[in-house]
C-alpha cells in the first residue's frame, strides 16, 4: 500500500477530551490524520473509538450530557471554534453509520436529499449527481432500473452502499465510517472494502472497526484505542508487525478483545 | 382493542334499537292516527325537501325503513320526515329531521380538527425534537393529564369564559355558537392528537435524525423532510383519533354550542350535534316511542360515521401512505 501522493495533514486533533456526564470517554487524544489515506481506529468495545469519530464532525453534541474540550482542526481551522457553523462542518465531513438508515423515500430521493438542502438544483443536475454518486458507491448497475422504488426494498449491503452514495452526493472532503461492515455478510463487506480502496483517491477516509483484519487489509494508518486513550498510532504495517506497546500487541494478537 | 370495544357497544345499540322497534306497534298504533293521518297529507310536502344539497349517507335508509313498515296502514313518510330540515321531536306534529344534526356534528368535528390538528402536531414536533429535555419531561405529562380532563369542565370554561371572548373579538350575533363549541372540542382533542403524534415521532429510529444532520442538513430540514414524512401514518392516526373523539363529543357541545338544531354551514350560528341531542333528550323521552327509536337511530349514525371514518382511513393509510413508506413505521 505505497502512498501515491505526498502526505498532507487533513485533520489534526489536539488534546481532544470528551466527557459523557462524569465519564471521561476520550482522554487527551492528539493525532494527525492524513489526506487521501485510509486511517483505521481499532480497539475493544467502549474504548472511545466511536466517540473519537463522532467528535470529528461534532455529532457528539447531539448527546445532551456530552462535553468536548480541545481542538479538532480541519485544514488548520478548529471546528469547535464558536464562529464555525456546525452545518458547514458536517457538509464537509460525511458520515456512514454502523446501522445503515436509508430515509424512507425512493432510492433517487435518498441521494437527492443532500443536494436539495441548499437551493433548488435542476432535474438534470440531480440526475447527474444521483448517477455519479451511485456509480462511485458501486451500486448503479444494481439499482438503475428502479431508482423510484423505495430504498427499503434493497438488501442490507445495498442499503449500506446507498448510505455511502448519499454521503458522497454532497461532495464531502472527509468520509467518516463507523463500523460500516459490522452487520454485513462477507460478500457485502468485501464490496465495501473494495469501495473504500477506490474512494481514498478522492477522499480522506477515517474508519472505525471492530475487525482487526479489516483494519490491516484496508488502512494505511492505524490507531489503537484502549480505555479512552489513543495507545498507539502508526502506519498500519508498522503497527501490526512491530507494535511498540504491550497492550497493542496483546490486542492485535487476540489476547483480549 | 378500541375497535372491539366500539363493535361491542354497537351491538348493544343494534339490539336496543331492535327491541325498541319491536315493542313499538303498541305505542304507535294509538299514536299514529293523530300523528300521521294529518301530517302525511299536509305537513310532509312542505317539510320534505328532496333537493337538500347535502350528501346523505346511505346509513339511515336501512334502519329507517323498519319503523316505516310498522304503522302499516297510514304509510307515514317517516323517511321523508327523517330527511327533513327540522328537528322538533316534542310537538303535536313531531319532526325528526336529522339533517341539521348531521350538519352540526360535521361542522363541529371539522372545525375542531382543523384547529386541533395543526396545534397538536406542531406541539408534538416541538416536544419530540426541539424542546430541551427538562421541558419535554414537564410538558408531556402535563398534556397527557389534560387528556383526562372532564369535558364538563371544558364545557363550563367555554360557556363562561371563551364564549364572551369570542363574542367580543368577533362580534358574533349569537354568544354560543359552533365556533365556541368547536374551540372547546379542540381543547379536548389537542392532547389526544399531541400524545399519539409525539409517540409516533419519538419512536422513529434515532439514526435517521443523525444521518440527516450528518449530511449537513439544518435540524428543521431533517424534521420536515425526513422525520415527519416517515411518521406520516402515525400522525394520520393521531388526527383520525382526534376526529373520532370530536365526532362523538357530547358535553362540551351541549354546553357551549347553543344547542339549536339549525341547518346552516355558518360557523358562527348555534348548532346541535347528534350526540348532544341524545344526551339532552334521552333522559326525557317516552320509553319505546318513535322519538326513542329515532334517538337510537342517531346513536347508530354516530357509530356508522366513526366506523366509516375508520374504514376509509385504514384503506387510505394502507394504500397510499404505506406504499410510499414501505415497512418503515406501522400505522400504530
Amino acid at each position: 500500500m505505497a502512498p501515491a501522493s505526498p502526505l498532507q495533514v487533513k485533520i489534526r486533533t489536539i488534546e481532544l477530551n470528551v466527557y459523557y456526564g462524569y465519564k471521561h470517554a476520550l482522554q487527551d487524544v492528539t493525532v494527525d490524520i492524513y489526506a487521501n489515506r485510509v486511517t483505521a481506529f481499532i480497539g475493544p468495545s467502549g474504548c472511545g473509538k466511536s466517540t473519537f469519530l463522532r467528535a470529528l464532525n461534532r455529532m457528539n453534541e447531539l448527546i445532551p450530557s456530552a462535553r468536548t474540550t480541545g481542538r479538532v482542526e480541519i485544514d488548520g481551522i478548529n471546528i469547535y471554534d464558536p464562529e464555525v457553523d456546525v452545518v458547514q462542518v458536517r457538509r464537509r465531513i460525511g458520515m456512514v453509520f454502523q446501522q445503515w438508515v436509508p430515509f424512507p423515500k425512493s432510492i433517487y430521493e435518498n441521494i437527492a436529499f443532500g443536494l436539495r438542502l441548499n437551493g433548488k438544483p435542476s432535474k438534470a443536475e440531480l440526475d447527474a449527481v444521483v448517477e455519479h454518486s451511485l456509480r462511485r458507491a458501486a451500486l448503479w448497475d444494481e439499482v438503475k432500473d428502479r431508482l423510484q422504488h423505495s430504498a427499503l426494498e434493497l438488501s442490507g449491503g445495498q442499503q449500506q452502499r446507498l448510505c455511502i452514495a448519499r454521503a458522497l452526493a454532497v461532495n464531502p472532503e472527509v468520509l467518516l465510517m463507523d463500523e460500516p461492515c459490522s452487520a454485513l455478510d462477507p460478500i457485502s463487506t468485501a464490496k465495501i472494502e473494495e469501495l473504500i480502496e477506490e474512494l481514498k483517491h478522492d477522499y480522506t477516509i477515517v474508519i472505525v472497526t471492530h475487525n482487526i483484519q479489516q483494519a490491516a487489509r484496508i488502512s494505511d494508518y492505524t490507531g489503537f484505542f484502549y480505555l479512552g486513550r489513543l495507545v498507539e498510532y502508526n502506519r498500519t504495517r508498522e503497527l501490526f508487525t512491530n507494535p511498540q506497546k504491550r497492550e497493542t500487541e496483546q490486542y492485535i494478537t487476540g489476547r483480549f478483545g | 382493542m378500541i375497535f372491539l370495544f366500539i363493535a361491542r357497544e354497537a351491538l348493544g345499540i343494534f339490539t336496543a334499537a331492535d327491541t325498541a322497534v319491536g315493542s313499538q306497534p303498541a305505542a304507535t298504533s294509538e299514536l299514529s292516527p293523530e300523528l300521521y293521518g294529518t301530517e302525511s297529507e299536509s305537513a310532509a310536502p312542505e317539510v320534505y325537501n328532496p333537493d337538500v344539497d347535502f350528501p346523505e349517507p346511505e346509513a339511515p335508509a336501512g334502519p329507517a325503513e323498519r319503523p316505516v313498515a310498522e304503522p302499516g296502514q297510514g304509510t307515514p313518510p317517516l323517511l321523508a320526515n327523517l330527511l327533513s330540515t327540522t328537528w322538533q321531536p316534542v310537538s303535536s306534529q313531531p319532526k325528526y329531521g336529522i339533517l341539521p344534526l348531521l350538519v352540526g356534528t360535521l361542522k363541529i368535528a371539522l372545525l375542531a380538527i382543523l384547529l386541533a390538528a395543526p396545534i397538536g402536531i406542531l406541539a408534538a414536533i416541538y416536544a419530540a425534537f426541539f424542546a430541551p429535555r427538562w421541558f419535554r419531561e414537564f410538558l408531556k405529562p402535563l398534556i397527557e393529564l389534560l387528556a383526562g380532563f372532564p369535558s364538563v369542565v371544558i364545557g363550563f370554561f367555554c360557556l363562561m369564559v371563551l364564549a364572551s371572548i369570542v363574542q367580543e373579538s368577533l362580534g358574533t350575533t349569537f354568544r354560543l355558537n359552533a365556533l365556541v363549541g368547536s374551540l372547546g372540542v379542540a381543547i379536548a382533542i389537542i392532547p389526544i392528537v399531541f400524545t399519539i403524534a409525539e409517540d409516533s415521532l419519538s419512536r422513529l429510529p434515532r439514526v435517521l435524525w443523525e444521518a440527516g444532520l450528518a449530511l449537513g442538513a439544518q435540524p428543521w430540514q431533517v424534521v420536515f423532510r425526513i422525520l415527519v414524512p416517515a411518521a406520516t401514518p402515525g400522525l394520520f392516526a393521531a388526527v383520525l383519533l382526534g376526529f373520532g373523539r370530536a365526532f362523538g363529543e357530547t358535553m362540551i357541545v351541549l354546553m357551549a354550542s347553543g344547542n339549536a338544531p339549525l341547518l346552516s354551514w355558518s360557523p358562527v350560528e348555534p348548532v346541535r350535534t347528534l350526540s348532544a341531542t341524545i344526551g339532552s333528550e334521552m333522559g326525557e323521552v317516552v320509553w319505546g316511542s318513535l322519538h326513542y327509536s329515532v334517538l337510537f337511530l342517531l346513536g347508530l349514525l354516530l357509530f356508522v360515521g366513526t366506523f366509516l371514518l375508520n374504514v376509509i382511513a385504514e384503506f387510505w393509510v394502507r394504500r397510499r401512505l404505506l406504499r410510499r413508506f414501505q415497512g418503515t413505521t406501522a400505522a400504530l
